[in-house]
């Protein structure tokens, strides 16, 4: 019988931890149950993106695209989808704009404006299976390098496609390849920077759990071009699935002679191991990472010399990003002229975004550099939820800052991202909306960069406590008028004199909230902010509710009788706002 | 390296392009504020204080880490700098307690300094969070305050990259880091060393000496001197307040280079303890009585003059001392040859580097280290052998760890499975007394795989033929065998040590056997064979044990011969030495130590005069030594301490020690160095060249007592080896002999052109096992050494309580399949006898040690040499005292 049907059920991450192993197993077990293996094929791939709406199962070939699948689900899709060839409607996306369902996953806003190079084979192929790699023209890259390029050509390749590091930094690839490859010396590295450390980004793991082998093959790539033998991935032992992947990846390439001695008769000899490392968010910066790997204590040390320079076991070393990586094979494959086409006149390519906070579609997409901050709320993003006021976008994580209203139509690259204050950084999107409170916000930042601050350089280590400080002091309603200036001048003291790029952009939420929003922290400095809800007395008729969910019972009152909230014990949750049905309880 | 021109606050500077802009400041005079930097370390940049503005950069730099370019114009003190740099400090003292008027540290703190200096208010308007820690005051010399720590971290890189350590780490991470000693279970429980690099170094109060006295710095004065203890011969000033030694500051000077060890930090305590001799004590009926000096003098002169007239001159001996400087022994020797007219003068390098200066003197030309301290860190390959070099010469055991770091390869052969032994690329763990076996295996492979120089043997030695017929016939499976090793390491060894610039350090372990002047000489062969010896960073190194063993022997406390080497039996020799001292010298070699005892034993020697020894602990046999104390007529005792020795004497000179006294002392590497008086003499006691120069006016009174200066001129007078030698020329940086003339700068490494003796020689050795071996009555090996904390027969170290609670007592090592077979455990005592005798000892398990040996410490009185043998080396007279058979029985 022919192959009739294959599904594609996600296997990244966030998908799993909702059931979807299971979903294949129990998908698997029907199938074999009506005999249908021949016919039917279920393939657990990497990450579809629309994260915010996973599980997802996507069956071909009728392209129908099912979301928020639970396992209960399966065996309605079996019956009706895969046995009698009938879509289950209430399994469809829900479009909230157009208020109708949606089959195919291109008609959805979320998909329609994105490009995708990255994460171009994330959802579609089986990542733990080389076949499926090699079917998308999987290591013809490499084969095409190793055959018919030198070094010094596979260089001019990366540097006319100007393609920019993912990372948050935006070197320009091509000319890091290029200081590495100039250093005298056989031995060298490549490195993978897998350590993906800001909080709500994740493409990085999505792509080694969607499309690990892309990142093997770039990293061979990179080899060949720096005339490094030895490639390295550091990926933080919190992400297990993409460790297996890769794990299985590098067995795979090995058996298949794509990695190891003598690359496609060329002569060339390239292995990658994986060190793991243990989630400090500083190694992600890059001689931190190479003295966690060295075995040393993660911290990063001055530049120069830089890791080109002296790197892993002070040899000269590449140290490049997941996405980075990620873009390579399809620049070799389809040119440097096609790559350098795409986005603005100094940002090549595509980014991935990992979407997220106040926003319909949550999940990880990527746009063509130059796309606006609109275009990827508003269209992409499907808007605010509750089609509440759009505030800002958090953007480049704790190294960031926030892009107001004001900005939505600027393009975004990386340099006109650093003009109005924010930054790239790897990607991390947080939208905002009228109800977040922008001093909060950077606070979040601030305890988790003094948190992740190695410690060895002064600013950082005390500097940013001290900033943290300031911040809680203020929203505890303790701080005054000249804390602002204190913090103000701590935070430009601190981007100017610390060691490494973590203490250098720390202070970026507070300056940035600082510079759009200072009324608000000037609201807590001058106390004339009120942290607690507050309940109307006369709509109030005493139901108990907000009394009984509040965490920290600080809303007393009898039945029957309105209802008082201490206001200074009140933490602000919002829990007995929900919980009032009677619409007696404001905001603060 | 190229001369460039840079500008600091608008002042042209020439410098060059190798330097940082921090050095090339402070080498202009303009000092820039720095905590991490530290001109040992590569820079660190971690403090984030040394900020400059660098014209046309956007960014303040990091001075101690930029290196200067040129053309560069820069700023110290601009307003940008000044912001951030005092910014920085400010958050330092916002995590810093603000308790600077009860703080041990205080006007010796960094932090304190800068906050005056650039105007920091102590009110901090950060007034934020402060960590607390307990202090750690487990250790017995220091504590650390984490409160006060600023995490410069220069604590943890020089206990890793300079110490070779690594004890010191951080711990945590962000505001909550701390420093920690490894395993994170306070210091004594750690890897720590108790060298103190790390207390000497910390920029605030968080690393301190636990002070036995209060003071301010402000008090205190500082002299700077040379350590009294081992042959390293570090520099350190002494600060001293109201005639009290408090502290030992470590200076950056050749050869120790800011390092000291626990016993040059901390083990001072002596010099001001209350059991010092403070008066001279003369015996009557068996107890000592206070006596003036005169009376002492007077009763000395009777006695000597006595004994020369009714008994003859070589009824007297004299024992000079290498703990006393190079001008004390001048004198003493002076003393003894010229108003008694014996040769019988010895002391106490006859136990230990006798057979380094026999077989040296006829291989290469003198016993002494070929090399300097400071090529140790350029050997690319580092032998270690018969000398536990991280214990006995703790400085030169971590530059041999900087070595290893700078990628040297480190051979080590020994015994014991020494520290170093885990740095080893080989280890070759030999049984005792067997070097020779090993060194001839070792050459065997040389030759055969062809890895020989055959030039430098055609060019610069003699008696290659004869040698290497006896190198032909070597079995090395069978030396194998007899070192109970594997051949594959000895021919690693081999491999290694001959195809690279190879440096072999030795010490006791090579020397005291009854064939020690063979074992010396076998290592010339291995190092003339390679062409391992003449060259910068390779050669023969024979570490010398106390601070001026070298000096001692230089200055001809030996009965062979006067200050230089210069032999009694050479007539131009003597021609020179009577006209300048104006009496007949005896032509007949005097007697070696061991026989000064033995003459002492059977009668024929009736006076001794010890000045600074103590051989009641140090000579092997002790019941044959006190037998033969008790039998000499009249013994003199000159010392700092009531010793073993001294209650033996008839009469006790009080001496000063080295921190009370002017002098010299010539340590390892031939380097003469200035001691300083630092304190005025304790009590009544005087330095020992000023006593012996009394007691010559005794016998001479016409005699006129001279400084330490006009002593050392007339010691270059008369010896052409330190004929270049002046307090002045010496003042800053000691020079090496060979010191030709007074230009002469000195001699790094000996030998470049030509050896002493001319041509190297070399000397054909079988392998000749040690005298007693292991039998079913005395089943053990017995190894002798030291350890880290005491020195030599504890007179100083044993005056410090707290080394004292570290090893109160005598120990042994043994292997854990020993201890079991005769069910010893940790801490139980045995008895360890011998055929001469025996001691008690506690039992310390290691597996550092094999089955068939043990390790005692010789340290200690009635311990180690109650049971070592005295069969002695036929050429030079050392004892076997590294190999002894005993048994040994639970009490």
């Amino acid at each position: 019988m022919k192959e009739r049907i294959t599904v594609l059920v996600c296997g990244g991450t966030g998908c799993m931890a909702s059931d979807s192993n299971e979903m294949v197993i129990q998908l698997k077990q029907r199938i074999k149950e009506l005999k249908m293996e021949n016919e039917v094929t279920i393939i657990k791939t990497g990450c579809f993106g629309f994260c915010g709406q996973g599980p997802i199962i996507k069956i071909q070939p009728d392209n129908v695209f099912y979301v928020k699948v639970k396992l209960e689900d399966i065996e309605e899709i079996i019956t009706e989808h895969i046995v009698k060839g009938r879509v289950v409607e209430r399994l469809l996306f829900d479009d909230p704009k157009a208020n109708e369902k949606v089959k195919e996953h291109k008609n959805m806003d979320f998909y329609k404006k994105q490009m995708r190079i990255a994460l171009r084979n994330c959802g579609f192929i089986n990542p733990e299976d080389i076949s499926e790699y090699i079917a998308v023209r999987g290591y013809e890259a490499l084969a095409i390098v190793l055959s018919e390029n030198t070094s010094e050509e596979v260089i001019t390749i990366m540097k006319d496609s100007k393609l920019r590091g993912r990372g948050g930094g935006g070197f320009p690839t091509g000319l890091k390849w290029e200081l590495t490859a100039k250093q005298p010396g056989n031995e060298k590295y490549v490195i993978c920077n897998a350590d993906e450390g800001d909080p709500g980004a994740f493409m990085d793991r999505s792509i080694l759990e969607g499309d690990p082998h892309s990142i093997l093959e770039a990293m061979a790539i990179a080899g060949y071009a720096m005339g490094a033998n030895t490639g390295i991935v550091y990926i933080r032992a919190e992400y297990p699935l993409a460790i297996h992947r890769l794990e299985t990846a590098i067995k795979q390439a090995r058996e298949y002679n794509f990695l190891g001695k003598d690359l496609f008769g060329s002569g060339f000899d390239f292995d990658i191991d994986i060190r793991l490392g243990a989630g400090a968010f500083v190694c992600g910066e890059e001689t931190a990472l190479i003295a966690s790997i060295e075995g040393h204590r993660g911290e990063p040390t001055k530049k120069p010399p830089f890791p080109s320079e002296q790197g892993y076991k002070d040899k000269p070393t590449s140290v490049n990003n997941v996405e980075t990586f990620a873009n390579i094979p399809s620049i070799i494959l389809k040119g440097a002229e096609w790559f350098s086409s795409i986005g603005t006149e100094n940002s090549k390519g595509t980014k991935v975004f990992a979407l997220a906070g106040k926003i319909n579609n949550i999940g990880l997409v990527e746009v063509p550099m130059g796309t606006t901050l609109r275009e990827i709320v508003y269209d992409i993003g499907g808007g605010i939820i509750d089609g509440k006021e759009f505030k800002a976008v958090q953007t480049g994580g704790p190294s960031g800052g926030v892009i107001t209203k004001e900005h939505l139509d600027t393009p975004i690259d990386y340099e006109s991202l650093k003009a109005i204050g924010s930054m790239m950084g790897s990607g991390g999107m947080i939208v905002l909306d009228e109800d977040n409170d922008m001093v909060e916000i950077s606070k979040f930042y601030l305890d988790f960069t003094q948190d992740e601050s190695c410690g060895k350089c002064t600013p950082c280590r005390i500097g940013t406590k001290r900033m943290f400080e300031i911040l809680e002091r203020l929203t505890n309603l303790e701080g005054c008028p000249e804390d602002l200036d204190i913090l103000e001048d701590l935070a430009h003291n601190i981007k100017n004199s610390s060691l490494c790029g973590l203490g250098q952009s720390a202070p970026n939420p507070v300056l940035s909230t600082l510079h759009y929003f200072r009324e608000e922290y000037e609201a807590y400095a001058n106390r004339t902010i009120s942290k607690s809800y507050k309940i109307i007395e006369e709509k109030c008729i005493g139901c108990t509710k907000c009394s009984r969910v509040c965490p920290v019972e600080c809303i007393t009152g009898k039945v029957k009788v309105p209802h008082i909230i201490d206001e200074s014990a009140c933490i602000a949750c919002g829990a007995c706002f929900d919980a009032c049905r009677f619409d007696a309880i404001i905001k603060p | 390296m190229t001369n460039i021109k840079i500008k600091i606050n608008n002042q042209t500077i020439e410098t060059d392009s190798s330097k940082t802009i921090l050095q090339a400041a402070k080498d202009n005079g303009i000092i820039i504020p720095t905590f991490c930097n530290d001109d040992r370390l590569d820079p660190e940049a971690s403090c984030r204080v040394c900020v400059v503005e660098i014209e046309g950069q956007k960014k303040l730099q990091t001075s101690c880490s930029t290196k200067v370019q040129d053309g560069m114009s820069i700023s110290t003190n601009s307003d940008k700098v000044k912001k951030s740099r005092n910014e920085v400090i400010e958050l330092m003292w916002s995590s810093h307690p603000n308790d600077c008027v009860v703080c041990d540290a205080n006007e010796d703190c960094k932090l304190q300094d800068y906050m005056y200096q650039f105007d920091i208010k102590s009110e901090n308007k950060y007034d934020g969070f402060k960590r607390t820690f307990e202090t750690d005051k487990s250790n017995r010399f220091f504590y650390i305050e984490p409160d006060k720590c600023i995490l410069c971290g220069k604590c943890v890189r020089i206990c890793s990259e300079l110490q070779g350590v690594e004890a010191l780490g951080f711990n945590q991470r962000g505001h909550e880091s701390f420093i920690s000693f490894a395993y994170d279970k306070g210091m004594d429980f750690s890897n720590c060393v108790s060298c103190g690099n790390c207390v000497s170094n910390c920029p605030t109060g968080a690393l301190m000496e636990k002070s036995k006295t209060k003071f301010r710095m402000h008090k205190t004065t500082k002299t700077r001197t040379t350590c009294p203890y081992c042959g390293v011969g570090c520099q350190f000033d002494i600060v001293s307040q109201d005639n009290k030694i408090v502290k030992i500051e470590p200076l950056n000077k050749l050869p120790n280079e800011g390092l000291l060890c626990v016993k040059g930090k901390f083990a001072y305590k002596y010099v001001n303890h209350k059991d010092r001799l403070t008066t001279p004590l003369i015996k009557e009926n068996g107890a000592f009585r206070e006596a003036s000096w005169e009376e002492a003098y007077t009763l000395i002169h009777k006695k000597l003059t006595h004994y020369h007239n009714e008994f003859g001159k070589n009824s007297i001996a004299g024992l000079a001392s290498a703990k006393c400087t190079n001008e004390e022994n001048y004198l003493f020797q002076k003393f003894i040859r010229k108003y008694l007219l014996t040769n019988n003068v010895d002391h106490c390098a006859r136990l230990c580097h006798a057979s380094t200066v026999s077989g040296l003197a006829t291989t290469l030309g003198s016993g002494a280290m070929t090399n300097s301290i400071a090529e140790v860190k350029n050997n690319e390959v580092i032998f270690v052998t018969g000398t536990n070099t991280t214990e006995t010469h703790p400085v030169i055991g971590s530059f041999m760890r900087q070595a290893k770091k700078n990628g040297a390869k480190i051979i080590v052969a020994e015994p014991r499975k020494i520290d170093l032994a885990y740095d080893a690329d080989v280890f070759i763990q030999i049984e005792p007394g067997t070097n020779v076996a090993l060194f001839n295996a070792m050459m065997k492979v040389i030759y055969d795989e062809e890895l020989y120089d055959q030039s430098f043997i055609e060019k610069r030695t003699e008696n290659f033929e004869a040698f290497i017929k006896v190198i032909k016939d070597v079995d090395i499976n069978e030396n194998a065998e007899i070192c109970g090793c594997n051949v594959k390491d000895i021919q690693e060894a081999a491999r290694l040590y001959a195809t690279h610039t190879s440096g072999i350090y030795y010490a006791m372990g090579v020397t005291q056997h009854s064939n020690g002047t063979n074992h010396v000489k076998s290592i010339a062969n291995l190092a003339l064979m390679t062409g391992n010896v003449g060259k910068k960073n390779a050669g023969i190194n024979p570490l010398r044990g106390q601070n001026n063993v070298q000096g001692a022997c230089d200055m001809g406390a030996l009965p062979n011969n006067l200050p230089g080497y210069q032999k009694v039996y050479d007539e131009t020799v003597r021609a020179k030495f009577e006209k300048a001292w104006d009496v007949p010298i005896d032509k007949n070699v005097g007697l070696q130590l061991p026989l000064i005892v033995n003459g002492a034993f059977s009668g024929t020697i009736k006076a001794m005069y010890i000045m600074g020894e103590n051989p009641i602990v140090s000579d092997p046999d002790i019941t044959h030594v006190k037998e033969a104390f008790n039998k000499v007529d009249f013994l003199v005792v000159q010392d700092i301490f009531m010793t073993e020795t001294a209650m033996f004497a008839d009469v006790i000179l009080p001496a000063s020690t080295y921190a009370e006294k002017d002098g010299t002392f010539t340590n390892t590497e031939r380097r003469v160095q200035r001691v300083r008086k630092a304190i005025e003499p304790i009590g009544n006691s005087k330095p020992d060249g000023v006593i012996i120069q009394e007691l010559m006016q005794k016998f001479d009174p016409n005699y006129t007592i001279k400084t330490a200066k006009e002593i050392m001129d007339e010691i270059a007078e008369l010896t052409p080896i330190y004929q270049g030698i002046d307090y002045d020329r010496i003042d800053e940086t000691g020079l090496q002999w060979p010191v030709k003339d007074k230009q002469h700068m000195g001699t790094e490494f000996l030998y470049p052109e030509e050896f002493g003796r001319g041509k190297g020689y070399f000397t054909p050795i079988n392998y000749k096992g040690a005298a007693e071996k292991p039998d079913a009555e005395y089943p053990f090996i017995l190894t002798t050494g030291r350890i880290l904390y005491h020195f030599h027969t504890i007179t100083m170290t044993g005056k410090n309580e707290e080394i004292m609670e570290m090893y109160p007592e005598n120990f042994i090592e043994i292997n854990p399949i020993s201890a079991k077979k005769l069910n010893l455990k940790q801490d139980d005592y045995v008895v360890v006898s011998s055929r001469r005798g025996d001691t008690t000892a506690k039992v310390h398990v290691s597996k550092d040690i094999g089955e068939k040996v043990i390790f005692m410490p010789f340290h200690f009185a009635d311990g180690a040499n109650m049971v070592t043998n005295t069969v002695l080396d036929e050429v030079c007279k050392i004892p076997e005292l590294k190999v002894c058979a005993v048994a040994i029985a639970k009490v």
